[in-house]
């Protein structure tokens, strides 16, 4: 049996299922019953400085877009960090800690941008004996309004100034949370390192309005008839989240760089493929707070599973796989062809590959035979786009087939190439090389 | 009076007074609005879609559901009623297994179709429910269009002619409109008044006035129509019922399965109807079926449906079958009726004959047997009550072509009474309509 033990920055955790800093974390009640239900580790809901707790709003502070059957696709927050005060949630953390030894705790911690203010709350968060800290420099709302969360995110300067201070008032790990809302993700990233964070943890949520009511006029969620825009997360993040993750885990300035993956993880699949892109392990918030903590047994019967099956017998075996197969669009191999096939025993005959094809794309799909309603790709007009798969509902009904070197392409007459060939040398680019660069 | 229960022969009030509603409640309960954006978003919205043409009247159903499944019903009644203005009964009454349902690419991939029957029935009770007409009339043309028969041939053809601009009177034999949805189809496909209300929302378009009470053939003639119309639309359906050939089918006890169905549909109370402790309903199509269920439903012990040839010929749908059978009707094949057995008059069982395919001809084994029976109900088809008034019969029904012209240049008909339909609502509204197009444009080319 596949071992699925976590080491992530020497926190060590029975499963690389962490709950992510959000509601779920915000008590000991909840992270108490998170235990139980066997998750690995919590990262518990934002501290922050002494005094006064913030407030939230008290009307809806979740909005969400939905797939069919109302399944929870997006999913937007307006709430802040912890509205408790930061002694009550420091004893529960110790507590907390005391009877779990073998999860792990991390804080996250957000406080204003001022060495003092992380000079102070540092040495009350390491006297709980948590295993380490995250930084909150990711929440979009509220709270960046205020200078800190994606203010500082955005700041690569203020990053790398935060991270140093933490590493210097503290002897815990740090784990440095980045926001998506950034054009390049991978500034905040270097920076953080330069500043000697352990880890870096993303994504924050994304900015965003999940839906407008159009009887009130007003972005939802709605408080009195106004609304404002919230942290988006959930399945629908998940493309965002895995492209964030690949380029830090392929930039040369932050290769190596431990990375705990965020972002729409709702099942094992969604964790491995985090952490084939390089994440140590994965946390989950969304999927919890939409199914309750019980998934993190279909998660970790379903890693496992896949494990054993591939061979695998430890997270490492896998992890940062598929990193260098993640490579710029002009290293692709312009010489792969591949055709579109459907599989007539599995095709239920609903057109949508027809019609996306016909309307849409390359006219390759007919939509008879014989006079008979028949779907069939021709190869003579399929540029191998993957549309026809995308919009298939039965799985596995069309595959894309690649041509073997020495094939004939209908399409484009040409017999398929056996060499590797990419942009950079085609005599179409005007800045074409004369060599062939690898991918990376 | 108390619950008569097994009491012998025919008698009335065999159920206790509240199961009466229990059973002849909806067959199929509506969708709630969950339940509805459930099921819609099933739909894959297919291409060139097999539902939309296996329907007769080519709703655009894939368009319907995704209109329901954004929360705009009305938008998708308005998508239904275009094409069928019956959609509220044809949602009903339909037999979607062998027609859109059965065509729904989920059958294909996992034998379980999108319930196309219960979300246009959604769709269009929310139009209903709220009054909301979705067609006006055009201009007036000043034409006058007579329209024989209210059912849904013919009210699928007023509706269209009206909203061309034509004035229509459609004269119909019984004392209510909407013909066999009013006085032939199973009381549970269609509770609470629904076929009337159904009239009243297509009537309410406006330049359609009904008159009942008016029978072809006995109070006014085709060419008496004529003489006073620009052209004459034939939706009176069958009118006849075919006799058994049998001795003994004018005794007390035996009756016309559609005369039964339509007493039924027409009580005002249900516990007030006789019916015999053991029926036997002689038929296998649709009628014969709610017959026997029906007869069930009002308490009879024993209810047996006798058809001469095999379940693969039976014109009822494997659905009603089920249904049949699931209400605890017996269904026999292969056996024709002989002779009614009567004493003193009355119906006191059936004989009847084992029947097989002899060289593909039916033909009796000449071996025999006796049902015993309070009850006989004749359900073998029914015929045109008229001899065409001078159009053109082929088959038994008036001839049609493609747009429903018959062999007079001013005459059209559908439903029913023509030839070209499968006896179906929807096929009945589908000619209904498109006469009515036909129509349209021979007045504007005259």
């Amino acid at each position: 049996m596949a071992d699925i033990r976590n080491n992530f920055v020497g926190i060590k955790s029975p499963n690389p299922f962490w709950l992510a800093s959000a509601p779920p974390t915000d008590k000991a009640y909840n992270v108490e019953r998170a235990f139980k239900a066997g998750w690995g580790g919590v990262v518990w809901k934002t501290l922050g400085e002494e005094g006064p707790p913030v407030v939230n709003v008290n009307g809806p502070r979740y909005g969400a877009i939905w797939g069919a059957d109302r399944r929870l696709l997006g999913f937007n927050n307006i709430e802040l960090i912890t509205d408790r005060s930061l002694q009550i949630n420091l004893q529960e953390i110790k507590q907390v800690k005391k009877n779990w030894p073998d999860r792990a705790v991390v804080v996250s911690i957000m406080v204003p941008c001022e060495e003092d203010a992380w000079k102070a709350i540092l040495p009350l968060v390491e006297e709980t004996e948590a295993d380490g800290i995250e930084l909150n420099f990711g929440c979009p709302h509220g709270m960046s309004e205020r200078g800190m969360g994606a203010a500082v995110g955005q700041v690569p300067e203020y990053v790398e100034m935060v991270v140093r201070w933490c590493k210097q008032y503290s002897r815990m790990p740090v784990i440095t949370k980045l926001t998506p809302n950034v054009t390049d993700v991978r500034r905040p990233a270097r920076a953080a390192k330069n500043g000697g964070t352990d880890a870096v943890s993303l994504i924050n949520t994304i900015n965003s309005i999940t839906n407008v009511d159009l009887d009130l006029m007003a972005p939802m969620p709605t408080i009195d008839g106004k609304g404002t825009h919230g942290g988006y997360c959930g399945p629908a993040a998940k493309p965002i989240a895995l492209h964030m993750v690949a380029e830090i885990a392929r930039d040369p300035a932050t290769y190596s760089l431990p990375i705990s993956g965020i972002g729409g993880v709702t099942t094992w699949r969604d964790a491995a493929e985090f952490m084939a892109l390089g994440a140590g392990n994965v946390q989950v918030c969304t999927a919890a707070m939409v199914y309750g903590f019980k998934i993190v047994e279909e998660m970790i019967s379903g890693l496992k599973g896949w494990m054993d099956e591939k061979g695998y017998a430890t997270l490492d075996d896998f992890t940062g796989k598929a990193v260098r197969n993640v490579t710029d669009w002009q290293y692709l191999n312009l010489n792969y062809v591949t055709k579109a096939k459907i599989d007539q025993d599995k095709c239920i005959k609903c057109g949508r590959c027809h019609i996306a094809c016909e309307d849409t794309s390359h006219q390759a799909i007919t939509k008879s035979k014989d006079g008979v309603r028949h779907f069939e790709v021709m190869d003579d007009e399929c540029v191998g786009c993957n549309l026809c798969v995308n919009v298939c509902p039965v799985e596995d009904c069309i595959s894309m087939i690649a041509l073997e070197p020495g094939m004939l392409d209908q399409r484009t007459k040409k017999v398929v190439d056996p060499n590797y060939a990419n942009w950079t040398t085609h005599p179409n680019n005007p800045a074409a090389k004369t060599a062939v660069e690898p991918a990376e | 009076m108390g619950v008569q229960g097994l009491k012998d022969g025919i008698a009335a009030g065999r159920l206790a007074a509240d199961q009466y509603a229990e059973n002849f409640s909806d067959l199929h309960a509506p969708l709630g609005r969950h339940e509805a954006l459930v099921e819609a978003d099933r739909c894959y919205f297919c291409y060139d879609a097999p539902c939309m043409n296996a329907c007769p009247t080519e709703i655009d159903i894939p368009l319907f559901i995704r209109e329901i499944s954004t929360g705009n019903a009305l938008g998708a009644a308005e998508t239904i009623f275009k094409q069928n203005i019956l959609g509220g009964m044809c949602a009903r009454v339909c037999p979607t297994e062998q027609l859109c349902e059965e065509a729904c690419v989920r059958m294909e991939a996992e034998g379980k179709p999108v319930q196309i029957g219960l979300l246009q029935r959604y769709a269009t009770d929310e139009a209903m429910e709220k009054d909301k007409q979705f067609f006006t009339r055009a201009t007036p043309t000043g034409k006058r269009i007579a329209v024989v028969g209210a059912g849904p041939a013919g009210l699928a053809c007023a509706h269209r002619l009206a909203m061309h601009g034509h004035d229509v009177v459609v004269y119909d034999g019984k004392p209510k409109a909407g013909g066999l949805n009013e006085y032939g189809i199973a009381s549970y496909k269609t509770p609470d008044g629904f076929a009337q209300k159904e009239v009243d929302y297509i009537t309410a378009i406006g330049g359609i006035t009904i008159v009942n009470e008016k029978l072809l053939g006995r109070d006014f003639s085709l060419p008496e129509l004529l003489d006073g119309f620009d052209s004459v639309f034939l939706g009176m359906g069958l009118g006849g019922v075919n006799a058994l050939r049998a001795d003994g089918e004018n005794a007390d006890g035996a009756l016309n399965a559609v005369d039964f169905i339509a007493n039924l549909r027409q009580s005002d109370d249900l516990s007030t109807l006789p019916i015999g402790r053991r029926v036997v309903v002689i038929g296998g199509g649709m009628t014969a079926v709610d017959a026997a269920v029906q007869s069930k439903l009002l308490g009879a012990e024993e209810v047996t449906m006798c058809y001469r040839r095999g379940k693969e010929h039976m014109n009822a749908s494997e659905f009603e079958q089920d249904l049949a059978a699931s209400k605890g009707v017996v269904i026999r094949h292969w056996v024709a009726p002989k002779r009614v057995l009567t004493e003193a008059g009355k119906v006191t069982g059936i004989e009847l004959e084992y029947t097989a395919l002899k060289d593909g001809k039916l033909q009796g084994t000449g071996e025999t047997f006796t049902l015993p029976c309070d009850q006989v109900m004749k359900a073998i088809g029914q015929t045109l009550a008229t001899d065409g008034e001078g159009v053109e019969i082929a088959g038994g029904k008036i001839a049609i072509d493609e747009e429903g012209r018959t062999s007079n240049p001013r005459v059209w008909a559908g439903g029913d009474c023509a030839t070209g339909g499968e006896d179906l609502t929807v096929t009945a509204v589908a000619q209904g309509r498109d006469a009515a197009e036909s129509i349209t444009r021979f007045l504007q080319s005259a």
